[in-house]
């Protein structure tokens, strides 16, 4: 049973290394992990759900902000875009960060196109990132959360189903 | 005769220094044909070649000196606009010009020689024709002489005085008054009439000349007696008296002779001497001329006509003049007849002049003609005069003009020798340039291609290492390990190579600036000593950095580079010392130069591990800023720092015959240290490079097998602008005083050098150390230290001493113990074991913040659990944040969040507030919070308005206790409410921090956080507990 846990952990490894090495995470996001112990066990969890809430909020307002005809405020669509920055910054989230940083030079030029261009790509870049840290996620409760042997029953009754 | 071989000769040496011309002409223009000009004169075809095989010799003879004699000094002589080879025209024109003027010599002199010859001949030929001249004047006188004798005692005396036989003896007596006649006679005039009684008279017939003219016979064979009698004729002028040389003559009728009667037609009718055109004498049959004279009846007046003279004629005076003999004798008495040839012609006749002297030898040559007058007027003769010989041949003017010519030959040439070398030095010294341009670039480009190579390599080199890195992380067994663990040594190694190599490129392609920041000096040197405290620990060395106080805390310059340099001379000198120390000092320039004398007297027992050292002052005896003169030459602006390191070690030092080059690059000691050693050579001249950039000086001095000390001086400018700055950058480099401020400590150490350097480490920290040399003298302090502080040499000694001094007498309030040791030692962690309390052990090289955690861990100080945890920064955090009530306010959750779980992590109590205006409720004076983190950008109200207002609360608060209007007996205990307020921003630009400053904000700290920062922001802030519990 321990060598199945030991392959997990080294999936799980892997897993987050490969995020790492694609650039959607960075050293932040590692900072993040550091501070999550006894105190607080559900720490990144939580400060990621409120990110993505946050990402979806922002990038509906900015939707909703380039979709006007018209006039688009662009210092609303600025704000909001200075928001996703520190929050993405905060959790290490590194393309977000990287598009946000684009997303407001555009902004302060007031180029629509671009802006628009770039709110889909922020749109796709954080839903990936979230996809992919749930899978994430989800491996490494059942690692921390359960103890070694039910972690293996866990993981076959809830990843592969079986008995 | 000889003029024309005197021309011939000439024309010669023309033709043949024309050819020479023209040969050197054609050589000068073309190089490359030596023989030219063959056909232009066959005949000197042979001497030309011999010429010009002379002239060869002469060339290389020439070229010889010029090459070995002496050197033409290469004077950059840029070529003239006007062509290339102005200066073979030069010579050209200067040989023609010489041949010219020799030739003129040649000419002039030989002209000159000429006149001279001339002259000489005219006045010998004068001089001759005069002395002829005057003879035959003489002569002439005497024979006019003797006529009137004969008129005055033959005819006007009767009987007549004279008879033949006076007259001849009369004659032969008085013939040396005539020298040039060879005899005398008288004819009489006898008039056809008187024929008959003057001959029965005479006793003799008269006879006639033409026949005996005709036929001249023999002397011997001459017979008077067979001459015809003379026809008969008007009148007769038959000879009565003659000398006895010409007594033949007798009886002779003159005028049946032609030449005796046209003459003595002539006499008598000019009554002057007249002379015959020269004929064959009778008898002799030499060329003669007879003179005849008249003899008169009477005196006849001198204006007489023809006609009186002829009636008073009485008879005819004739004179026979030998011209061939008597001129012989006259030239006979006159010196160098040989030298002279002499002609005597009667030109009366000019178109055929009759020789009547000398030999026709040849009618060429010079010749000299004086005239002769001889008294008769119808007659003219001259004298023509010639040389004997030819001329001799002109040898000195042809010496002379040869001489010139060869000597402006050779100055041609060594003209031209010199021209021609000096062009090609010149084009050689072109060519130089040009391939030291082409070694230039081939050396740029070199160097560009070093840089861009080690840049190529560093980027891959990099993922190799960060693979490796992460290789590690994985699970490996021990072996796998090993391999990764080398493999990544080795890359290391590499990437520091390039690095070395690309810093020297970039320093030859001059590329390499320096930076201007800030920095902290001490902490760079604390971080050198750290890098190479585990190699120093390892081989027993004694590592130590001393910094002179009066160097400033803050310096700009480029740190980077000032670490490099260090790290290359310490990573030498550990590389080559085995055992003894390193000793790193920082000083001020000018405080070197004012202590200089007692600063450099150190004894051996003066040094940090007791060993010997290479002299301090020696290595920097050359540097420049140094020289005796010099002490204030370098004159540096106020803000700049002279700061001089010096390096010394106790290794091996260098040999001598390397300390020469050993700034070169990829120069080492010698080949076996690469082997032995490593390293690629190029270290020091890195060094030496950096330190010129920073505008100082490098230099050493080495003792083999004592060891070296390199110095080095660098320009920095100072870092510290005022005295707020001043201690506002204290509070931020130095947190760790505040929590051994004021301690005390005795340090135990025999050797006072090494003692100096420990008392600085910990005086840094603010304990003040006194140093003894001996426990016994250090166990007196023991009521009144926190610390004591042990040399490891000397625990060994005296440890037993001091144990013992423990044990009985434990105090309740006892120093704790430190031992300072270069090494972990098991003997001295063994004898540790036995003690109660033991001694914690610092392990040098000292340096700021390792000692401050030891210090710390030793006097339990701090966080007990923490402290084993983490690393000193997180560790402090921890201890400063404990337990604080903190606000952080931010609008942005997650944000808010991360922050919140960073701080309480390190154990702070937080509270969130998620706008300014929840956090102004938040924060209304009474306070209850320790510091407050707030954002800056917010929607409605941002951080710095937050900030403002709470200052201003707090103003208001302040103020109120100030006039007493205090709620609580709690509050008036607070003199004054500041609550330290820091931003959280992203961009940490200076404008922000600024800006922060202004609206009564303490600091600031980026977002996300980093431990580092927040924990120098907090420590200013907040003491450490233990402080306050204490």
């Amino acid at each position: 049973m321990d060598s199945h846990v030991a392959q997990l952990q080294m999936q799980y490894r892997n897993y987050i290394l490969s995020l790492y090495q694609q650039g959607f995470l960075d050293d932040q996001f590692t900072e993040l992990k550091s501070l999550q112990d006894d105190g607080s066990p559900d720490f990144v969890a939580e400060v990621l759900s409120l990110f993505f809430d946050d990402c979806v909020k922002l990038v509906g307002n900015m939707a909703r902000a380039l979709d006007q005809t018209g006039t688009v405020d662009f210092s609303q669509v600025g704000a909001n875009v200075h928001q996703l920055k520190g929050s993405s910054s905060s959790v290490g989230a590194k393309r977000v960060k990287g598009l946000c940083i684009n997303f407001k030079e555009l902004c302060e030029a007031k180029n629509y196109e671009g802006c628009v261009r770039c709110l889909q790509q922020v749109d796709i870049e954080y839903k990936t990132l979230k996809a992919k840290l749930q899978d994430m996620f989800n491996v490494s409760v059942i690692i921390v959360h359960m103890n070694p042997v039910s972690v293996w029953d866990d993981f076959n009754k809830i990843i592969l189903g079986k008995e | 005769m000889s003029l024309f071989h005197v021309v011939e000769f000439c024309l010669k040496i023309g033709q043949l220094f024309w050819m020479l011309c023209c040969w050197l002409v054609s050589w000068l223009i073309d190089d490359k044909s030596p023989l030219p000009v063959g056909s232009v004169g066959d005949p000197d075809k042979t001497k030309m070649k011999k010429n010009h095989h002379h002239h060869n010799k002469m060339c290389f003879f020439w070229n010889k000196i010029s090459t070995s004699g002496f050197k033409i000094p290469t004077f950059s002589l840029h070529p003239v606009r006007f062509g290339k080879n102005w200066w073979k025209k030069v010579v050209v024109a200067w040989v023609v010009l010489w041949v010219l003027i020799s030739f003129w010599t040649f000419c002039y002199f030989s002209s000159q020689a000429m006149d001279k010859r001339k002259e000489t001949l005219a006045s010998m030929c004068d001089e001759r024709a005069r002395m002829l001249q005057d003879q035959f004047n003489v002569s002439m006188n005497h024979v006019q002489a003797m006529s009137i004798l004969i008129s005055t005692f033959h005819h006007a005396k009767f009987p007549s005085a004279i008879d033949q036989r006076t007259f001849s003896e009369y004659t032969d007596r008085t013939s040396f008054e005539r020298p040039l006649t060879s005899g005398v006679a008288y004819a009489v005039r006898v008039l056809h009439s008187e024929r008959k009684e003057f001959e029965r008279q005479q006793g003799w017939i008269i006879r006639r000349m033409d026949s005996f003219e005709q036929k001249p016979v023999h002397k011997d064979e001459y017979n008077i007696e067979a001459l015809e009698p003379s026809p008969v004729q008007k009148e007769y002028a038959p000879v009565i008296f003659a000398q006895d040389t010409v007594s033949h003559v007798i009886s002779l009728d003159m005028l049946s002779g032609k030449e005796d009667r046209e003459n003595v037609l002539r006499a008598r009718k000019s009554g002057k001497g007249v002379l015959t055109a020269p004929f064959p004498l009778i008898k002799t049959n030499r060329l003669g001329v007879i003179l005849t004279f008249a003899v008169y009846k009477r005196d006849l007046p001198s204006n007489a006509t023809p006609k009186e003279r002829i009636e008073a004629t009485n008879g005819y005076l004739g004179g026979v003049f030998d011209i061939e003999s008597l001129v012989e004798n006259l030239l006979q008495q006159l010196a160098s007849k040989q030298t002279i040839l002499v002609n005597v012609y009667d030109t009366t006749n000019h178109s055929e002049p009759i020789s009547m002297y000398g030999s026709d030898v040849s009618a060429d040559g010079l010749e000299h003609v004086s005239p002769l007058n001889f008294g008769d007027p119808f007659r003219k003769h001259e004298m023509r005069c010639r040389f004997k010989q030819k001329p001799p041949w002109p040898v000195l003017t042809m010496v002379t003009s040869f001489c010139i010519l060869v000597i402006a030959l050779l100055i041609a040439h060594i003209f031209h020798a010199t021209m021609s070398r000096i062009q090609r030095v010149e084009e050689d010294c072109h060519k130089m340039k040009l391939l030291k341009k082409k070694a230039e670039a081939a050396d740029v480009a070199k160097s560009q291609f070093l840089a861009t190579v080690s840049h190529e390599i560093r980027t891959p080199m990099n993922g190799v290492l960060g693979m490796l890195h992460m290789l590690m992380d994985t699970e490996l067994d021990v072996t796998q390990q090993d391999y990764v663990r080398t493999a990544q040594a080795s890359g290391k190694a590499l990437v520091s190579l390039i690095n070395e190599v690309l810093d020297q490129a970039k320093i030859e392609s001059g590329k390499l600036e320096l930076e201007e920041v800030r920095f902290d000096l001490r902490g760079i040197l604390d971080d050198v000593l750290s890098l190479f405290s585990g190699k120093s620990q390892e081989k027993g060395l004694e590592l130590a950095v001393y910094i002179s106080d009066h160097v400033p805390e803050m310096l700009i310059g480029d740190p980077g580079r000032f670490r490099q340099i260090l790290t290359n001379l310490m990573g030498n000198s550990i590389k080559f010392t085995e055992k003894g120390h390193i000793f790193v000092t920082v000083h001020l320039v000018e405080e070197l130069l004012d202590s200089s004398d007692v600063e450099t007297s150190t004894s051996t027992e003066n040094t940090l591990s007791g060993l010997p050292v290479a002299d301090r002052q020696r290595s920097w005896q050359k540097f420049k800023s140094f020289s005796s003169s010099g002490h204030r030459s370098f004159a540096l602006a106020p803000s700049e720092i002279n700061l001089i390191v010096s390096v010394e070690d106790t290794g091996v030092g260098i040999p001598v015959e390397a300390q020469s080059r050993i700034f070169t690059p990829f120069m080492q000691v010698g080949p076996s240290i690469s082997r032995t050693h490593g390293g690629t050579g190029i270290g020091l001249s890195i060094s030496k490079c950096l330190v010129g950039l920073m505008k100082g000086e490098i230099g050493f001095s080495s003792i083999p097998k004592v060891g070296s000390t390199f110095t080095f001086t660098a320009v920095f400018a100072n870092g510290m602008h005022s005295s707020e700055r001043k201690s506002e950058l204290h509070n931020n480099n130095q947190p760790i005083l505040s929590e051994f401020k004021g301690m005390k400590a005795v340090l135990v150490d025999h050797k006072p050098a090494r003692g100096q350097v420990s008392r600085y480490h910990f005086q840094r920290l603010g304990i003040r150390v006194e140093i003894v040399s001996g426990v016994e003298q250090a166990l007196r302090f023991t009521t009144t230290v926190n610390i004591i502080l042990i040399e490891q040499e000397v625990w060994s000694k005296e440890a037993d001493v001091f144990i013992k001094k423990l044990q009985k007498d434990p105090l309740v309030h006892s120093p704790k113990l430190f031992l300072l040791a270069n090494s972990i030692d098991t003997s001295i962690s063994d004898s540790l074991r036995n003690i109660i309390d033991p001694p914690v052990l610092i392990v040098k090289p000292l340096r700021a913040s390792m000692l401050a955690a030891t210090l710390q861990r030793g006097l339990g100080i701090g966080n007990s659990e923490t402290s084993q945890q983490k690393g000193p920064p997180a560790l402090i955090l921890r201890n400063l944040l404990l337990g604080r009530k903190i606000l952080i306010v931010d609008d942005n959750n997650v944000n808010l969040r991360v922050a919140a779980g960073a701080l309480k992590k390190y154990g702070a109590d937080v509270v969130c507030a998620e706008s300014g205006v929840k956090a102004i409720s938040l924060l209304k004076p009474p306070h209850e919070f320790d510091a407050c983190f707030m954002d800056i950008q917010m929607p409605e109200m941002d951080g710095f308005e937050a900030t403002r207002r709470i200052r201003d609360m707090e103003e208001e608060m302040n103020e109120r206790n100030k006039t007493g209007e205090s709620l609580t007996v709690e509050e008036s205990n607070r003199t004054r409410w500041h609550l330290p307020v820091l931003a959280m921003t992203a961009d940490v630009i200076q404008a922000t921090h600024e800006e922060c400053l202004k609206c009564g904000m303490d600091g600031y700290v980026s977002k996300p956080f980093e431990a580092e920062q927040l924990y120098r922001e907090v420590s200013r802030f907040f003491s450490s507990p233990s402080d306050t519990e204490s």
